[in-house]
């Protein structure tokens, strides 16, 4: 028998390491709009495009980061992964199949999400023996007398010791980041191959955030794709392997970590990196946008940031820019790459 | 200064404490010994202990801390909105002024509820965290604003009132069309500049920020620190910036506290503690930051958790999570005293008492540094809880 706690299933030994785990293919989600704000805008069916034509993959042992600020879509990007929201078009596939015709319980199974409070997401009146312990039951994972040992060796995953000690204790009498460590065992309880994780860290305190990071980092060593959708380059660039960068519900740029970070060929991502905290910088830089993050109701003709964009040209605001590759494995959707080769 | 009723244009308070004010050395808010607690007697929570701080004229102070530290705790007592059950139990905090005389000072834990009223937001404003909780969601950007005005400008014609509201609002960025919104039709970023408007309003000496950023994204907090700054180099205010964000500090700010389980444990200008931390807290805070730049080496951030105020640990309150750690520090608290690096720079710990201190706590971090990249914290990797 396997140990039921550890929480990867013989990850790298399944079926074809290299293939995506999870993938996302030309994923849409619009929201209706309803009430006054649907009136005000003229047209039929007004909707909040909350995510247009997003591609992404997950890799079984790498972490994938959705880079973007409020309103950019990430979070809508993890809920479609995770299933708890439907898209609008578009396409999930886990482990080479549609989504869509993998069973809720199994597809649950393999795909699991944390989310950013670590403080609302655990029931303040059960122990985190039953928060551990019900996943293990649902999933199969443990039954009996199993279930103890294998909810202590969750615990013990996660770094939570004397894992004995833990076992009976309520959220109330955890810290942030001890809450967030069992939050992330609840997820590794039902043995996934993929964790989503949204925004894991921005409500804990900066001191213990890295080591959340670094106990994902061990799971994504131990086999597991992760998904990491933040707000916060820096730890994009310090942990994950990928970074995708999306602006206005669309994918501006994506490659690898340290080429976007070092190298970033959208303006948009050239602000980000920009107006994030550097005290290795000599001197603040000094930003000059116009204007803030369009709606998305009515999102702008061609690129959406062109109206933010110091580098825009006649043909940003009228036409879409196609995704151009830019480095090895490097991606950027800006027609200032325009004439480098268009990627398929 | 200008809070009279038809008082001094914008830049009325700029001359006297402008450009030449910020490297002036004349404290203009000071903060001694103040203790706060929650609750009394034996059942007590010290918040705040014993806390020493000075913010001079055009400077930029700014207080770092994780939550729990006591920095807002701080900021509402040094300003006396604290609510019961929070009680002031010692210490002082003086207000000078006037910059010409600096040995003018009027003890704010003493004063009355009339001179308080008098002072604050005219002399001391505070802009808070949350822009959609501190604004009436109910009254117009512009009713607000008026209010503030007909409080202290009672005097003065309505247009006159108008007239400094508009004023204000384009100071901030903020078309003056705006001022009949309200708050929820702002962006989460234009609310906040409306807070930051608003504390401007009456030309006030000392402007108090906690977190003023912390709820939006990094251009828009980029777009307000730059507006803070070039608003603090026109008027001449003095800042005391709350946040829990380190690296933003050391870039904004001239000097920077830092607090930990209600005391401070280092100050120093910014840039000395962002190049060689004293405190075995501060360099563990500079290793949580991944940077931008370099080789990506593994951080570690600090082991354990935050202390429990209700539960403090004897000696330093550090002390369970620091990779020094001596036996002394577990029984004997260490006072924030003078360290080398000059008279500004202050640090609370006992390894810097007599002995040699370990090298990347003496000032040496640079060395070891040179690509600008962050030590790992304190050594010790695993083990977080």
């Amino acid at each position: 028998m396997t140990q039921p706690g550890i929480g990867i299933p013989e990850a790298a030994g399944g079926a074809a390491t290299d293939g995506a785990v999870l993938q996302a293919r030309d994923l849409v989600k619009h929201f209706r709009v309803h009430g006054r704000a649907a009136r005000a805008v003229r047209g039929t069916r007004p909707v909040v495009h909350a995510a247009d034509d997003v591609s992404l993959q997950l890799l079984a042992g790498r972490v994938t980061a959705v880079v973007g600020e409020s309103g950019s879509g990430k979070s809508t990007v993890a809920r479609l992964l995770a299933r708890l929201i439907t898209p609008t078009s578009g396409e999930i596939l886990l482990e080479g199949r549609p989504a869509r015709r993998v069973p809720a319980r199994e597809y649950r199974r393999k795909v699991q999400i944390i989310f950013q409070d670590p403080f609302s997401s655990l029931n303040p009146v059960h122990s985190v023996r039953y928060h551990l312990a019900r996943p293990l039951k649902i999933h199969g994972r443990a039954g009996g007398r199993d279930v103890g040992a294998a909810v202590e060796s969750l615990l013990r995953r996660v770094n939570l010791e004397p894992a004995a000690e833990f076992t009976r204790k309520l959220p109330h009498e955890l810290s942030g980041g001890q809450r967030q460590r069992v939050a992330i065992a609840r997820a590794l309880a039902a043995g996934p191959r993929v964790l989503l994780a949204d925004e894991p860290v921005s409500m804990l305190d900066v001191s213990i955030r890295l080591g959340i990071l670094n106990l994902l980092g061990e799971l994504r060593d131990d086999g597991l794709a992760i998904l990491y959708v933040t707000h916060d380059i820096a730890s994009a660039r310090y942990f994950a392997n990928t970074i995708t960068v999306m602006y206005a519900g669309q994918v501006v740029e994506s490659g690898p970590s340290r080429a976007v970070a070092d190298q970033p060929a959208h303006p948009y991502t050239q602000l980000l990196l920009l107006a994030a905290p550097d005290p290795d910088r000599p001197a603040p830089e000094r930003i000059t946008v116009t204007g803030g993050a369009p709606s998305l109701v009515t999102p702008p003709a061609g690129c959406r940031f062109h109206p933010r964009c110091p580098h825009a040209m006649d043909v940003c605001s009228v036409r879409q820019p196609p995704v151009f590759t830019v480095g090895d494995g490097h991606t950027a959707a800006c027609w200032l790459h325009e004439g480098k080769q268009a990627a398929t | 200064m200008s809070a009279a009723p038809g008082g001094a244009p914008v830049t009325g308070g700029a001359g006297a404490a402008g450009s030449g004010g910020r490297k002036s050395a004349a404290p203009v808010f000071e903060i001694t010994g103040l203790s706060v607690d929650y609750g009394e007697g034996p059942g007590a929570t010290h918040a705040v202990a014993d806390v020493d701080l000075t913010l001079h004229r055009g400077e930029v102070l700014g207080l770092a801390g994780e939550s729990g530290s006591g920095k807002s705790t701080l900021a509402y007592a040094a300003t006396r909105l604290l609510r019961p059950p929070g009680v002031i139990t010692g210490g002082d905090v003086f207000y000078c002024p006037d910059p010409d005389s600096p040995g003018r000072r009027i003890n704010l834990v003493e004063a009355g509820p009339e001179e308080i009223q008098e002072l604050r937001w005219s002399q001391i404003s505070i802009v808070f965290q949350s822009a959609m909780h501190a604004l009436n969601p109910v009254l117009t950007v512009e009713a607000q604003l008026m209010d503030a005005l007909a409080a202290h400008w009672p005097d003065a014609p309505a247009a006159r009132r108008r007239d400094r509201a508009a004023e204000m609002l384009s100071l901030v960025g903020i078309n003056p069309d705006r001022m009949r919104s309200y708050p929820h039709e702002l962006s989460g970023g234009m609310r906040q500049r409306v807070m930051i408007a608003m504390a401007l309003l009456l030309d006030p000496q000392v402007v108090i920020m906690d977190e003023p950023t912390t709820a939006l994204d990094v251009v828009t907090q980029r777009e307000i620190l730059q507006q803070i700054t070039g608003l603090r180099d026109r008027l001449g205010f003095s800042v005391l910036f709350i946040t829990h964000d380190f690296s933003l500090l050391v870039e904004l700010a001239d000097t920077i506290a830092v607090m930990y389980a209600g005391r401070l444990v280092e100050t120093a200008p910014a840039r000395e503690l962002f190049r060689s931390p004293h405190h075995p807290y501060t360099l563990g805070l500079l290793g949580s930051f991944p940077s931008l730049h370099g080789e990506i080496r593994p951080l570690a951030g600090i082991p354990g958790s935050p202390p429990d105020l209700r539960n403090l640990p004897p000696g330093c309150a550090f002390h369970p999570r620091c990779p020094y750690a001596m036996p002394r520090c577990r029984s004997d608290l260490p006072r924030l005293t003078l360290a080398g690096g000059g008279r500004q720079r202050q640090v609370a710990c006992w390894l810097h008492d007599g002995a040699e201190p370990p090298p990347e706590l003496a000032g040496r971090r640079e060395a070891t540094t040179a690509a600008g990249a962050r030590p790992a914290g304190g050594g010790r990797q695993g083990g977080q809880r």
